[in-house]
This record gives structure tokens, C-alpha cells and sequence, in this order.
């Protein structure tokens, strides 16, 4: 008998979902994704903080790109458990234990992205731009970021699904949004929950990821060219 | 307007400059282009004049100021800059590139709507465009743009490096016409860089011959350079065909036409046989108060009482003032008449142009 025979067998005779438990507990459904929500969005924004300036400096000065990605990136290969149990000693049973984890796994993925971004800017644009006479500070706020933001909003994507995968881990201290549910599920044998805690997340990943898709295509009107006009010729 | 002096361009660890000692002085409202082959520093000097590269010795002075001694972000809004790719911001529509300039040096709407409607008359340009994005627009249409949006703010100065090079022959054909018109009308200063000899011939004032290094090998007007190259080097670089390429830049207005064989309608016929055997074509053109009917071959006259007898054929092609002594050769050549016969507005005879009456203008 392996582990997971046993785990079978406790969930024998339990229907898959109880309706009833999940009306009892919309409260909760309620609280738990706004945590959810609140850790995400909070967190890739301050990864997004750390991570834009670090990618301007690295695409004017190229020497730092190898550093900054070796640092970034010893802090994305330390696992998320470890990563919250080292910080439990320090900022408790906080937000700021789930946070920090989650902030320094985006910054690698948003530093990539806003760099790529950045570079995605034709020579000859950046040239034409510096050519007419706008500043240094012109040419990054009006060329630049600009047209880096369909680049910089996919690394966000990727940034928000994957945050709020790493979410739920952190109900191990209580502070896992949807996580709370799938770790009752699986505590009590009870596959109501742990169910429900899946598809809400993973709900919750898909929409954020059109929401974005949306706010791309609504800020670069630009970059689908045809796509509401006819093309001249 | 322009005066480089003794400019040099000196990269580190290179031991010879990209530019090493070139002096050029550009007047005002000339046209000139900098020409050479690759690694002649044709760029690297265009882009010295608005420091887009800094130049590490002599002296570069725009208006009897030095550039140097300018903040080089103010000093490039007071100068046209064009590039070969356009370099139009992918995201801002085409009203908003053109008014680029005109924004940073802070023109009001006003001004800037009065200008834009300005640019778009002169430029040919379509004001549905106005609200396009860049890569709704031609090839064409957009080194059109290119070129509006660096007259914008209405600078004495264009700077344009390779600007007709990224589109296909016929285009380039035409946008060059079109610069040569808009230049006719707004003198500007204008320095450009080309690697192509028959474009620098077609729009320059003078072409400063550039070889390896930055070495000025001939400074003249195009006529000058080809038919006195001042060396070897310049003689291999315009290339061959000197002769025809000069025949290009004169027009059939600048040189005195030949009358050739003219008879009036009314005329006898014999009175036409012997004009055409004076003349010695074996045709005569029948002309009617100065409007040119065509051309009457000797043997149609037979049995005829007057030259207008027998219905003038048609030149297959005329040339005008307007055109080139290359395309009056064009003219010559594929005629049966052996000769182009010029006319000016309304079909009204100038004469005619022969082989040995053009190539007189080439070993003149």
C-alpha cells in the first residue's frame, strides 16, 4: 500500500464537490481572493519597481547586464518553501514573508522582459528620435518605454500567473489566498476544497492574464497595424 | 553656412581616423553631397554637423558658431535630420511625428496645425494619412514623412544621410523630382550622403568627393566633376559613361537648337524637295504659323502640289527645354527621323536636335 492508495482511500465514498459546503463558504471564497489579489498584484508591482529602473541602467551601461542577472538570479533558484521558512524568524507569520519570495521571483522574469524591451527599439528610431534633438530622459519616457510596454506587459503576464501560482504555497502560514482551501482539502481528506481552491486559482490566472492581454492591446494601438484600418499603399 | 575646419574624427585604438583632416565650406542654400565609398567617413561627417558624433579635433562652425560650444540637444532641434530607414516613432501617428520639433522648441497647436497643413501641401500628402500610424504608410509615403517632419520646425539646415536609399527605383525616381522641386522653392541648406555617383549628380549643388579616410579628392559641381575629374580616383568613381552622365544634367533650354528643315503647308512641293535635300534628312516638318504639324518623307511628295498635301506623320516623341540632352539622345536614336525636333508648350516648333549637335556639347 503506497501513500497514495491511502490518500485514495480516504477520499472513498465523499461525492467530488458538496454544493452546500462551497454556499456556507462564499465568505471565505470572498476574503481569501482578495488576499490572493492583493498578494499578487502588490508584489509583482514592487517587483515591477525594483525591476524597471534595474533594466534602464543595464541598457545604458551593457557591462551590468551579467551582475544584475547573476544576482536576480540566485535569488529565482532558491526554492519558494525554503524561501519562506528563512524568513520566518524575521518577519513572522506576515504578509511580508509571503511578499518578499514572491517579489524577488518576479523581478528576474520583469528585468528580462524590460531589458528584451528596451532593446526591441530600432537603431534607427532611437537615432532619428536623438537626431530631432530630444534628451537623453526624452528619448527613454517618449521612444523607449513606449514602445518596450508590449514587451514589458508579457513579462508581467508571465510575472502575475506565476505569483499567483506561488500564492497558494504560502497557506503553509496561513497566508495563501485560494491555497487555504486546497491545503484544508488536502488536510482533511475533504476534496470539496481542495478542488474549489484549484479552480479558483487557476480561474483567477486566466483572467488576469486576458485582463492584461486587453490593457496591452488598449495602450499600443500602434503595434496591430491594419488591424482596424485599411493599410495604404 | 557651414564651414568645417580641419574636422577630425579619431577613433581609439584605430591608428587611422575615420576622418583625418577635412576642411569644406557650404554656402548658404546649396545643396551639396558627400560621396565616396565605404569607410570614406561620408556619415561620420554628416553626423559631426549635429555632434550626433563628436568630432576630436578642429572646428565646426554652423552660422559663424562653433558647434561644439552648443548644447548639442538645442543645437539639433535648429537642424533637419532625415535617415535612410526613416526612423519615424512606430508609435506615434504621422500628425504627431511631423509635429515632433515644433513640440520641443513648444510652438503653440495653432502654429503647429497651420504648419502641418503647410507640409502636407508641399509634400503631396493625403491628410487622412495624418492620423496613421507609420506602418499603415508606403515605403514612399513615409520617406515623404521623413523628410516633412524635419522641415518642421522650418530649420535653415537639413542634414540627410542616404534619405532615397530604402525604397525601390521608381519611387526614388520620383521622390528625387519631388526634392528637387521643394528645394528649388525653399532653399535650403541641405548636406546629404549617398554611395550612389548618378543621385549626388542628379540633386547636388556640388559633391565633395570623399576617398578613404576622410580625404577630400574633388569639391565642385557635379558638371565640374565630370568633365574635369581632378584624378584617377575620381575618374573611377564616377564611373563610366561620364559623357552620358553629363548629358543628364544639361537641359535641351540651356544650348541653342538647330532650326532643321521646315516648310509651311502652303508651301510648293517642290520648294519642300529642296529644303530636304538641303538639309539632307530625306524628311521635312511642316509647320503651320509656329504649331508643328509633323513630318513629310521626300517620296510622299510625289505628285503632290503642296508640302501640305499628303497628311504630316507625327513625331513618334518630342523633347522640351525641360528635358534632359540625355533623353533628346534617347529622342535621336530611336526615331526614324534621326533627329529629336523640340517643341515648347502647345506643340509649338524650337527646332531640332541632332547626334553630332549633342555630342558638340560633350567634347565642348
Amino acid at each position: 500500500m503506497g501513500m497514495l492508495s491511502l490518500v485514495v482511500a480516504q477520499f472513498e465514498g465523499e461525492p467530488i464537490v458538496r454544493w452546500q459546503w462551497i454556499v456556507d463558504h462564499l465568505d471565505d471564497v470572498w476574503s481569501r481572493g482578495l488576499q490572493h489579489v492583493v498578494l499578487t498584484g502588490s508584489s509583482v508591482t514592487i517587483g515591477l519597481a525594483i525591476a524597471f529602473p534595474l533594466a534602464v541602467l543595464a541598457s545604458r551601461h551593457r557591462w551590468t547586464i551579467p551582475p544584475v542577472t547573476w544576482a536576480i538570479g540566485i535569488l529565482y533558484t532558491i526554492p519558494s518553501f525554503a524561501f519562506i521558512f528563512l524568513l520566518l524568524p524575521i518577519t513572522g507569520l506576515s504578509q511580508t514573508t509571503v511578499g518578499i519570495p514572491l517579489v524577488a521571483y518576479s523581478i528576474l522574469i520583469l528585468f528580462r522582459n524590460t531589458l528584451a524591451g528596451l532593446d526591441s527599439v530600432e537603431a534607427d528610431v532611437r537615432e532619428a528620435a536623438i537626431g530631432m534633438g530630444l534628451s537623453r530622459r526624452q528619448v527613454l519616457w517618449r521612444v523607449e518605454v513606449p514602445l518596450a510596454v508590449p514587451v514589458i506587459i508579457a513579462g508581467v503576464r508571465i510575472a502575475i500567473v506565476s505569483a499567483i501560482g506561488l500564492v497558494t504555497i504560502a497557506a503553509l502560514i496561513g497566508r495563501g489566498g485560494f491555497g487555504q482551501f486546497i491545503l484544508l482539502g488536502l488536510d482533511t481528506f475533504f476534496p470539496t476544497p481542495l478542488l474549489l481552491g484549484v479552480v479558483l486559482s487557476v480561474a483567477l490566472a486566466i483572467l488576469a492574464d486576458l485582463l492584461l492581454l486587453g490593457l496591452q492591446r488598449l495602450v499600443t494601438p500602434w503595434s496591430t497595424p491594419g488591424g482596424t484600418r485599411t493599410v495604404a499603399t | 553656412m557651414i564651414s568645417l575646419e580641419h574636422v577630425e574624427k579619431r577613433y581609439s585604438g584605430t591608428a587611422a581616423p575615420a576622418v583625418g583632416d577635412l576642411t569644406l565650406e557650404i554656402g548658404e542654400g546649396e545643396t551639396v553631397a558627400l560621396v565616396g565609398p565605404s569607410g570614406c567617413g561620408k556619415t561620420t561627417t554628416l553626423k559631426m554637423i549635429n555632434r550626433l558624433i563628436e568630432p576630436t579635433g578642429g572646428r565646426i562652425l554652423l552660422d559663424s558658431t562653433n558647434v561644439l560650444d552648443q548644447d548639442p540637444v538645442l543645437l539639433r532641434r535648429g537642424i533637419g535630420y532625415v535617415i535612410q530607414h526613416t526612423g519615424l516613432l512606430p508609435h506615434r501617428t504621422i500628425r504627431q511625428n511631423i509635429s515632433t520639433v515644433p513640440r520641443l522648441v513648444a510652438w503653440n497647436d495653432e502654429r503647429i496645425a497651420a504648419r502641418i497643413a503647410e507640409l502636407i501641401e508641399i509634400f503631396d500628402l493625403d491628410a487622412e494619412l495624418l492620423d496613421r500610424y507609420p506602418a499603415e504608410l508606403s515605403g514612399g509615403q513615409r520617406q515623404r514623412v521623413g523628410v516633412a517632419r524635419a522641415l518642421a520646425a522650418d530649420p535653415p539646415v537639413m542634414l540627410m544621410d542616404e534619405p532615397f536609399a530604402a525604397v525601390d527605383p521608381i519611387v526614388r525616381g520620383r521622390l528625387q523630382d519631388q526634392f528637387l522641386d521643394i528645394q528649388a522653392r525653399l532653399r535650403k541648406t541641405i548636406v546629404f550622403v549617398t554611395h550612389d555617383v548618378d543621385e549626388a549628380i542628379k540633386l547636388s549643388d556640388r559633391m565633395a568627393i570623399l576617398n578613404v579616410g576622410g580625404v577630400l579628392e574633388q569639391f565642385a559641381p557635379p558638371e565640374t566633376v565630370l568633365r574635369e575629374p581632378e584624378n584617377d580616383f575620381v575618374r573611377e568613381f564616377v564611373g563610366a559613361e561620364r559623357g552620358l552622365k553629363r548629358l543628364a544634367l544639361i537641359k535641351v533650354g540651356d544650348i541653342e537648337v538647330d532650326d532643321g528643315p521646315v516648310v509651311s503647308p502652303s508651301a510648293s512641293a517642290d520648294e519642300a524637295r529642296r529644303v530636304i535635300d538641303e538639309a539632307g534628312f530625306g524628311w521635312v516638318s511642316v509647320v503651320d504659323e509656329g504649331e508643328l504639324l509633323g513630318w513629310v518623307d521626300r517620296h510622299e511628295l510625289e505628285g503632290c502640289a503642296t508640302a501640305g498635301e499628303p497628311t504630316p506623320r507625327p513625331f513618334s516623341a518630342y523633347v522640351t527645354a525641360r528635358d534632359s540632352l540625355r533623353q533628346a539622345l534617347d529622342s535621336v536614336v530611336t526615331s526614324r527621323t534621326a533627329a529629336a525636333v523640340v517643341v515648347s508648350e502647345g506643340q509649338h516648333y524650337r527646332g531640332i536636335l541632332t547626334l553630332e549637335r549633342i555630342s558638340k556639347e560633350i567634347v565642348a
